[in-house]
């Protein structure tokens, strides 16, 4: 039993780091009462309990947490790619990487030079606060650092799932529906960020720029949005510039 | 499908009430689930079905209170109800909302038998 929160490790969930050979894991008788227990609890309490945990770890070690949120195949790894390698140097950079199976975007990440766990979720859907608690007691990432955490692909059930996060990114590519945002509306209503990627693919697709973001305004009205192409590079530095002003320096902290 | 954390997340708090005591089984248990809160019924009922399987909550009815969705609209401030997120104020046609009912996701109450008075 993990001693920090009570949790089972039963090894359904597991934490992968590339180039380690690890396994880190995390009648009837007779009834004489019957008694209503007001129990008014929120269900994704205890969720939150480790959330609040995660942002108070991340706070005192002044990291700037993002979440990145998207359907499978939007680009989120590729994006992480090309902002590691561009901002080597700049900022101290660490990742977790979330799927159902396979470390290969967490290879591909370590091969940017960028500390990386892994996790698996198995037959699970999205990350939850509990799984990246552990990924962070294994990774022990550095004071002042940016944390990426690369959510298992999916526009829906990581929408409930606060990780402690202070950014979440939602990436949408210009190869998907313009009436994205009003499909899945709990994702965009989460999110601080929207990124519009592979615009480079514009000329060949139905998509409309103005009616997406027309579409994500009317789900949230505080959203920041960002088009660019991790291929051709356009918008990159809007994307970069947002993050830097997102990071407090040390002595601001 | 992460109506099946939300199932795990009910059991375990069920569990928790009941740690301790001397009850036998919970007879049933009310919930208050939103119109947004992003739960699916038929996903939820399959969940359900399968997950309770050898808990305290196996033979349990189930009671939800389903909560209808309101918004206050933050541009002139009048109360409508909603069924989406992007549903306009029906007064001023803007977007600019407050969700103040129908995301909530809780459990409520449970009806315990236990061997003997508490």
């Amino acid at each position: 039993m993990c001693a920090t929160c009570g949790c089972d490790a039963d090894g359904t969930v597991t934490m992968h780091v590339p180039g380690e050979d690890n396994s880190h894991e995390h009648g009837h008788g007779h009834s004489h009462v019957t008694k209503i227990v007001d129990v008014e609890q929120d269900i994704l309490h205890q969720n939150n309990l480790l959330a609040e945990r995660n942002k108070g770890y991340f706070d005192a070690k002044n990291i700037l947490a993002m979440n990145l949120v998207s359907s499978p195949g939007s680009g989120k790894t590729t994006l992480l790619e090309k902002t590691l390698t561009d901002l080597k140097g700049q900022l101290e950079f660490c990742v977790i990487e979330g799927d159902q199976q396979t470390t290969n975007d967490a290879d591909r990440i370590h091969a940017t030079g960028t500390k990386v766990t892994q996790i698996n979720t198995g037959k699970g859907c999205h990350l939850d606060a509990h799984m990246v608690l552990h990924a962070l007691q294994g990774m022990k990432p550095k004071n002042n650092s940016v944390l990426f955490i690369e959510n298992v692909g999916n526009l829906v059930c990581p929408a409930m799932f606060d990780l402690g996060e202070k950014e979440r990114v939602v990436i949408i590519s210009v190869t998907e529906g313009d009436d994205k945002p009003l499909k899945y509306p709990d994702m965009f209503y989460t999110s601080t960020l929207c990124i519009i990627n592979k615009v480079d693919l514009l000329p060949y697709v139905p998509f409309s720029i103005e009616k997406v973001k027309e579409n994500a305004l009317k789900i949230n009205r505080n959203l920041t949005i960002i088009e660019l192409s991790c291929t051709t590079g356009i918008g990159l530095d809007q994307w970069y510039q947002w993050l830097k002003s997102k990071v407090v320096a040390p002595e601001l902290a | 499908m992460h109506e099946l954390s939300i199932v795990m997340s009910i059991i375990d708090i069920a569990k928790k009430q009941i740690q301790g005591t001397d009850a036998t089984d919970i007879e049933e248990i009310e919930l208050e689930i939103g119109t947004l809160s992003g739960i699916e019924a038929n996903s939820f009922e399959f969940a359900w079905n399968q997950a309770i399987k050898n808990t305290p909550l196996q033979n349990a009815v189930r009671k939800i209170n389903h909560v209808e969705a309101v918004a206050g609209c933050m541009d002139c401030m009048i109360d409508f109800s909603i069924k989406n997120l992007f549903d306009a104020c029906p007064v001023c046609g803007g977007h600019f909302l407050n969700i103040k009912k129908g995301k909530e996701l809780k459990v409520k109450s449970l009806l315990v038998n236990y061997a003997s008075e508490q």
